[in-house]
This record gives structure tokens, C-alpha cells and sequence, in this order.
């Protein structure tokens, strides 16, 4: 497994994006295997249908789209499709929930989408043999297959046995032009439990003799135990246990408000960590640490072609970390006894879970259940895992279930952020204005990651009970690759290696230690680099004085990204001009507007955005009025879902790029709730959201989760560009810098 | 001590520390689903219930502070089957992502449009300001709460 996950960054060079190697090596022991109809398809003797799959249901409406998929490949209504998701009593082990990959995973040619065809299929012989009438004669219809005159159900052939079938890569899946079910803008089943309170989330789950657990984490980045006195909360009402294992320390107790007390009142004596860089200079510092360079592409012409040039653009862009912080603080319930394990997780792996969680248990993995359940929204590798391994550790302490839920501020000083990013963009133009070279050098800090199948170190807890992080060593890059892998979206869309007609070009990437955890937060690296790059984009067509999507669309070859860019700025009436807008004041409200356009994961969904705002230039406050979303993401599977994903993503994005930012002093994190930690809330002034949604029927589906989100940081500097004529290179876009970009205007 | 919470249309009385955070009785004791643990600030509106026709924060309420008064939660509105005119509203517009806020979004509404039924979008956006949704289903919870308020005017 060590090294699957060399090999990835061999291939990458980027330290953050794990998942796509830990998907490469199969399903774990235990696992249902995935090539057998039976692990994901079950009928029973009375017709009813249970799918199971190893993709689970976050927010983001993918069960719904599953039912939808099982129940169009079976010819049943909605309705008749029970779908059980990621517990590893039951369901096939598919890695994590991440990535926007449930969707390509799930819906193309390979799973559950297989097995839903290769279940019609057998079903069809079944009737065929059991009638004496030839599968061509056959029509099946509500779970029902007829030949007009003689009709047999589901139940009836399948008799509550088992398939015993592989799942066959010939069996024909149903037509987007055949469907019923699927792209359809079905209702999402669990809304009418979330909206009365009915609906369970991991918070909710209650265990008879059930415990609460608190922990209580350092004081400041890198601190170790030096000594805890127990004493301190003895006689407390309640206290049950304290626990304490290296520097990992938790108190249980019989209510949370009695734990909660008691983790407060607990004395502890911590021997500082090192200090944290000073924040003022911390983007530059990274230049300075040992790296782990990885060449993503290299022509080899680029240092000839820039000194060579009339024309050199240069610009540095700079993104802060920023936290998943998800609304609910995170929440594990565990049941330890003896050598078994019951373990209820918001995990996005729950087989990983099983297996990191049997590691920090010293249990075999094959004693460990995990169930997931749903948590808060996570966008990514936020408290779920390590609260987990809390409440198992805490459990296993007192031979008893115990449920821990971290406080707001836990939850938010040792999250895995998103990492921070430098990029240095630098660009030759010819007398045309077209782009003859463009070079790319980015520096990015990471420190542990997901937990994957053997790292429980790569996150807080798993860290404190004494398991390492993922190792970092610093090494030059090699030659680049032959082919291009822009997962991490580090390669513009420009670039001839990718989607577009320039041909010299060179990517470098930088890998440094980062001093807080990080981990991926949705659109890792590719917003930051999409950021940067669509930016840039915008700078070198205002100097060419150039409209900015005409000139991204001379620049592109991609004909799907040229559409789903053409489409937005359509739907946005966008008026063909170079930027900023003539007629605009230096004062007060100045309207404005941008575009950005990307090929998400460089395979995995086309989006583009046009964002209209307008700047106050008093006061440096921006004001989104309208967002235009478009997406191509092949053959849609419920368009509802799609617009929720788009619209979601477009304004958690604007969240992102107007005031989130993680703080800290020489010690600790600063932004430890929603005062410090800048989110937009419900009701800000928000704008107009239109999805344009492209339904491209032929080849496969992508995913939809990242597409919008990635290009709002972008869009929106762009915008302010437009409005204003100032350029402002720095997420994120707060009052204080927007007034410093306007009076730095020439 | 003893305590007596109303909680949706019932009495109980439960032996708690008389400094307990009203949540922690309704998720704890009464184990009510519908008020959530989101920050224990009073920052993000999770913990949400209506007290007196008032939203309240019932992180950051004491249980004696409310002992004796009529104390609403999500449940106390509808049920699945038979859902308040504003839950029905969140399920015709699909206004969910993960759903961590909706008891903060639905109750802080609620409260605010029945003894504000003429307000203005902007004046609902106003009174959205103080609760969080992080998956940014905004869009679509106004548009429900917006068409609430409509019904409410009626």
C-alpha cells in the first residue's frame, strides 16, 4: 500500500490528492467482491429489491440518484428500490465518498450500474426459460417480465436465492433514451424526515447504557502531555473515566454536559510545541522550505521562449488554508467490548475506517463493524474520522458505548484544512496577443491527509495516540511525465498537453511541510490552481486588450469546454469587450463582470461560470448580483440534484472567496468559530444562481460535486477587475484588500 | 434537581443541573433529533427553538431559564406525514443539501414570519443573517421560506 501511494506521487507529485491511488488497489479484505452480481443486488422471495453500494449519500443527493439508476436498469418504479449505503457488515468496500467520482464510479460501465443491467439480464433468461418464450419477446415493466399472454414476477423467478452470477461486462445498459426513472428530477426521499426531525443523523444515534465522551485536545499546535492531574475532577458529577494515551486525553462521563464540565475543569501541563510561522510573511517563507518538486509538464522551450519574447506577463497568487467547518461539529458513537468493535461514523471510507480504527484499537480489522451515518456536510476530510477513533478509544477505556461529539472550537483548530498555495504564473504574447509559452511554479504545504488504509496518523487523534503522519521527503523533480495526469487541475486549460493550442508550457510543483493538517476540501488544489490559472487568463487578455472569453476560447481546442464556456456567456447576455468596462467611475458602485472556465480534474466535468458584481469603491464591499453556472457533466441522472450540486457549489465558493481564511498567532489557531472564521451565513445579499445544465446523453457521466465552486474565486476577481481596473491576486477578497488593490490602481 | 420542561404540548420533569444547556435536555434526555449541536455559541442557529413565539438558542439557554414555559421544537411543527405549511415548503423546493441546518433555518423562519408576515425578501434576508448553512442552500431556503411567508400573508 506504501507503494501504491509512492507511486502516486511519482506520477502527480501533489502530497494532498491521495484518494485516487487508494482507489487503484481494490477493495479491502472482508469486502463483498466487486465483480459479483450478488454484492450489489438482492431480490427477495416478495419482489423487493435492496441495491447496495459503497458510495453513501452525504448531501449531496447521490442515493437518490442510485435508487434512481437500480430501479431504471430493473424497470421498477422508484419507489421498489431499497438502497443500503457503506456499512461494512453489508456493502462492497468502494473506497471513499470524495473526489466528485460516486457518480463515474457508480453510473458508466463498471458496479452497481453493471449490476443493475446484468440483474435485467438474468431476470430476462430466467422468464425465458420458466415461459418457453424467447428473451426478445419479453417486456418487463414494474417488476413483472410478460409476454403478453404469460407473466412471472421478480420473487417468483428468483425465489428469494441468490444470483450467483459475475457481473457480465457485455450486459447492455439501458439508453438514456429509454428512461423512465433515471433523469428524472425525483424528489430526494430523506427531505420530509430532515425538515420535521425525524431523520438520524450520527449525532442521534442513541445506545442502551450509552456514555459521552469529551476530549480535550493541546492548547497550541505541536504540544506533547507533560503531565495530567486526575484529581482535578474527581467528585465531579457524572465523571466515569478519565483517559489518557500519549498525548491524546479524554474524559467520559454519564451526560455530555457532565463531560463537557469535567474536560474543562481537567488540570493538564503541556510542554509548548515549536512556534508557528508569523502569518504577515508565511506565503513567501514556503519558498524557502524543503520541497518535493514533481514536473506535471515541461516542453522544454519555455526559459527560451519567455527570453525571447516582446511581451512578459508575471503575476504571484496567493490562497490562505481554509477549514471544511462544517456546521455541526463532528460526532462518532462507538461500542467497544472485549476484542469486538460497533462503530456509527460519518467517515467517507467506512471500510478505511474499519481498518485504521482496528490499528488504533490494536483489534483485528475483521472484529471491526463500521455503519456509517450521515454526519454534518463535510466537503471533504473535516472531524468525522478523528472524532471516530475518540469515541472508540474512549469506549474501549470503559468496556461501555460512548458517544463524542467535539466541541466548535476542536472541531476547528485541528481540522485537515485545505492547504495554502503560492503560484507564480509568468506568460509570453506574441504582436497577435496569442499566448506563445506560459510557465506555472507552485508551492503548497500539507501535513498528513485522509487516514486511507493504514495512516491513522495523518489526522489529530491517530496522531496523538502515537501514529506517524505520512512521511515527507524532500526530492528534486524528474523528467516529466509522458502523458499528462491534470487531476489536480496544476496544468492550464491552455496548455496543448490538456485542452488547449499552446504549446510550450511547463508546470513545477513544490511540496513543502505544512505545520497544521490538511487534507482534501472540496476542489483540492484544482480550485487553488484554477484560481490562479483563470485569473492570469484574464490578466494576459486585458493586456492584449482582448475580450476575455473570446480570448479563452482562441486559446482552447477542447470543443465540449468551448461549449459549456459559450453557453454560459450566453445565458449571462455577456457583451464581447475587452475589461475593465469603459464608462466606469474610480468611486462608489461600480458595476462589473468575469468569467472563468475549467475541465474539472482535467476529465471529470466541464463548468464554466459568469459572475456580475458590484464593487463599492469606498468602502471595498462587493455585492454579487447574478452567477451563471453551466455544466456538462454527459448523461445527467437527476437534473434537480445536478442544479442543488451547482448552486451549493457557486455560493459555498463565494463563502470561500470573500472571507474564509484560517488564522493563527505564534502558538495556535485563531479562527476557532464563526466570529473569527469568516462564513457567509444564510442571509447575506444573496444572488441570482442560474445552473445551465447541458445534457450530453452519448459517453459517460462525470462528476458534479466541484465543478462550480472551482471557478468562483476566479470569476469573481475577474469581476472586480472588470468593475474597477484594479487586480486582486489574494484569497480572500476582504474590504481591507480590495481597498488596498483599488489604491494601488495606476 | 427536578426540573419541568413543556416541550411540544408535554410535560416532563427531568433531574438535571438547573445550568444545563436547554439542548442538552431535548437531544440528551428527551432525545428529540430535530435541535442540533453546532458551535455551543449561539453563533449558528443549529440549536434553534421557540420559546414564546421567539426563536432561542438552546445552546446557550439555561433549562431554568425555560422551566415552565411552552417550548416548540421541530417536531412539535409536523411530522412527515402531516408537515407544517413551512416544512411542506422546504420539501416542494428540495431546500436540503446535508440538512444539518434545517432546524435553525425552518425554526429561526417560522418565528420571524408569524409575527413578521409582511416582511420584505429583504428583510427575511435580515433575519436569515445570524444562521448558517455551509452547504450554501440558500438559494432554494429562501425561495421555501419566501413562499411560507406568502401563505402566512394569506
Amino acid at each position: 500500500m506504501k507503494a501504491t501511494r509512492r507511486d502516486f506521487l511519482k506520477t502527480s507529485g501533489v502530497l494532498l490528492v491521495g484518494f485516487r491511488a487508494l482507489r487503484a488497489q481494490g477493495p479491502l479484505q472482508g469486502s463483498p467482491p466487486l465483480n459479483q452480481l450478488d454484492s450489489w443486488i438482492a431480490i427477495a422471495a416478495d419482489g423487493s429489491i435492496t441495491a447496495y453500494s459503497g458510495k453513501e449519500e452525504l448531501g449531496q443527493g447521490i442515493s437518490t440518484a442510485q435508487q434512481q439508476l437500480v430501479a431504471e436498469e430493473l424497470s421498477v418504479p422508484f419507489n421498489r428500490v431499497k438502497l443500503i449505503y457503506c456499512d461494512t457488515a453489508l456493502t462492497p468496500d468502494q473506497a471513499h465518498t470524495s473526489g466528485s467520482q460516486s457518480h463515474p464510479a457508480n453510473f458508466n460501465s463498471d458496479n452497481l450500474a453493471q449490476a443493475g443491467a446484468t440483474a435485467r439480464e438474468a431476470l430476462f433468461r430466467m422468464a425465458s426459460q420458466k415461459l418457453g418464450v424467447p428473451v426478445d419477446r419479453l417486456t418487463a415493466s414494474d417488476g413483472v417480465i410478460s409476454s403478453g399472454s404469460q407473466r412471472v414476477t421478480y420473487g417468483q423467478l428468483v425465489e428469494g436465492k441468490k444470483f450467483s452470477l459475475a457481473l457480465d461486462p457485455k450486459a447492455k445498459r439501458k439508453s438514456p433514451s429509454q428512461w423512465t426513472v433515471l433523469g428524472k428530477p425525483i424528489p430526494r426521499p430523506d427531505i420530509p424526515d430532515l425538515v420535521t426531525g425525524k431523520f438520524e443523523f450520527v449525532h442521534n444515534v442513541r445506545l442502551p447504557g450509552m456514555l459521552h465522551g469529551r476530549v480535550v485536545r493541546p492548547p497550541s499546535v505541536g504540544a506533547t502531555v507533560a503531565s495530567v492531574d486526575e484529581s482535578s475532577v474527581t467528585g465531579m458529577p457524572g465523571v466515569v473515566k478519565v483517559v489518557v494515551k500519549k498525548n491524546f486525553i479524554g474524559v467520559v462521563a454519564e451526560k455530555p454536559w457532565q463531560a463537557l464540565q469535567a474536560a474543562g475543569k481537567l488540570k493538564v501541563t503541556w510542554n509548548p510545541g515549536p512556534p508557528l510561522p508569523d502569518q504577515a510573511t508565511f506565503h513567501d517563507s514556503l519558498r524557502k522550505l524543503p520541497a518535493r518538486d514533481a514536473l506535471m509538464v515541461d516542453s522544454g522551450d519555455v526559459d527560451a521562449k519567455l527570453s525571447g519574447a516582446a511581451t512578459v506577463m508575471k503575476a504571484t497568487y496567493l490562497h490562505p488554508y481554509q477549514m471544511h467547518g462544517s456546521m455541526g461539529s463532528s460526532c462518532a458513537v462507538a461500542d467497544v467490548q472485549g476484542d469486538r468493535a460497533t462503530i456509527y461514523s460519518a467517515t467517507q471510507a467506512v471500510w478505511y475506517q474499519k481498518s485504521t480504527s482496528a490499528m488504533i484499537l490494536g483489534l483485528k480489522p475483521e472484529n471491526v463493524h463500521v455503519i456509517f451515518r450521515r454526519g454534518s456536510g463535510c466537503y471533504g476530510v473535516n472531524g468525522a474520522d478523528t472524532v471516530t477513533y475518540d469515541a472508540a478509544i474512549l469506549s474501549q477505556a470503559v468496556g461501555k458505548p460512548v458517544r463524542v461529539q467535539l466541541t466548535r472550537k476542536d472541531e476547528m483548530a485541528f481540522e485537515n484544512y485545505g492547504p495554502a498555495y503560492v503560484i507564480d504564473q509568468r506568460a509570453a504574447v506574441d504582436a497577435q496577443g496569442n499566448i506563445v509559452s506560459w510557465d506555472h511554479e507552485s508551492w503548497s504545504p500539507g501535513l498528513g491527509n485522509r487516514p486511507g488504509t493504514n495512516r491513522p496518523g495523518n489526522i489529530i487523534t491517530g496522531s496523538l495516540l502515537g501514529f506517524p503522519p505520512a512521511d515527507f521527503a524532500p526530492r528534486s523533480a524528474g523528467p516529466a511525465p509522458a502523458r499528462v495526469n491534470n487531476n489536480s487541475n496544476g496544468v492550464p486549460s491552455y496548455f496543448a498537453a490538456v485542452t488547449g493550442v499552446v504549446q510550450s508550457g511547463r508546470v513545477l510543483t513544490h511540496a513543502v511541510e505544512s505545520r497544521f493538517w490538511t487534507g482534501p476540501l472540496r476542489s483540492p488544489a484544482r480550485l487553488q490552481n484554477t484560481f490562479a490559472h483563470e485569473s492570469f487568463m484574464d490578466e494576459l487578455a486585458a493586456r492584449v486588450k482582448a475580450d476575455p472569453v473570446e480570448y479563452r476560447l482562441r486559446h482552447l481546442r477542447d470543443a465540449r469546454l468551448k461549449e459549456v464556456l459559450s453557453a454560459a456567456a450566453r445565458t449571462a447576455n455577456w457583451e464581447t469587450r475587452p475589461s475593465p468596462k469603459p464608462g466606469n467611475r474610480r468611486t462608489g458602485i461600480a458595476p462589473g463582470r468575469g468569467a472563468a472556465s475549467v475541465l474539472y480534474e482535467g476529465d471529470n466535468g466541464y463548468t464554466a461560470l459568469v459572475a456580475e458584481i458590484e464593487v463599492n469603491q469606498d468602502t471595498g464591499k462587493i455585492v454579487v448580483k447574478r452567477l451563471v453556472a453551466a455544466s456538462d457533466v454527459g448523461p445527467i441522472s437527476n437534473p434537480d440534484g445536478l442544479r442543488n450540486q451547482v448552486e451549493g457549489g457557486a455560493l459555498q465558493g463565494l463563502s470561500r472567496c470573500l472571507g474564509e481564511e484560517v488564522t493563527w498567532d505564534h502558538e495556535k489557531v485563531t479562527s476557532v468559530d464563526w466570529r473569527t472564521y469568516h462564513s457567509l451565513p444564510m442571509g447575506f445579499e444573496v444572488p441570482k444562481v442560474e445552473a445551465v445544465l447541458i445534457n450530453r446523453t452519448e459517453g459517460e457521466v462525470m462528476g458534479a460535486g466541484e465543478t462550480s465552486i472551482t471557478l468562483v474565486a476566479a470569476a469573481i476577481a475577474n469581476a472586480i477587475f472588470d468593475a474597477t481596473g484594479a487586480r486582486i491576486r489574494q484569497v480572500p477578497f476582504t474590504a481591507e484588500r480590495i481597498k488596498a488593490a483599488l489604491a494601488a490602481r495606476a | 434537581m427536578a426540573i419541568t420542561l413543556k416541550v411540544n404540548g408535554r410535560a416532563h420533569t427531568l433531574d438535571l443541573d438547573p445550568a444545563t444547556p436547554l439542548l442538552y435536555a431535548l437531544s440528551d434526555d428527551l432525545q428529540l433529533n430535530g435541535p442540533k449541536f453546532g458551535c455551543g455559541l449561539g453563533q449558528c442557529g443549529a440549536c434553534t427553538v421557540i420559546v414564546k413565539g421567539q426563536a432561542v438558542r438552546s445552546c446557550v439557554t439555561t433549562v431554568k431559564s425555560v422551566e415552565g414555559s411552552d417550548i416548540t421544537t421541530l417536531e412539535g411543527l409536523g411530522t412527515p406525514d402531516k408537515p407544517h405549511p413551512i416544512q411542506q415548503a422546504f420539501v416542494d423546493e428540495q431546500a436540503a443539501q446535508c440538512g444539518f441546518c434545517l432546524n435553525g433555518v425552518i425554526m429561526t423562519a417560522k418565528a420571524f414570519l408569524d409575527k413578521n408576515p409582511k416582511a420584505t425578501e429583504a428583510e427575511i434576508q435580515q433575519a436569515m443573517s445570524g444562521v448558517l448553512c455551509r452547504c450554501f442552500t440558500s438559494v432554494r431556503m429562501l425561495r421555501a421560506i419566501g413562499k411560507y411567508g406568502k401563505a402566512v400573508t394569506r
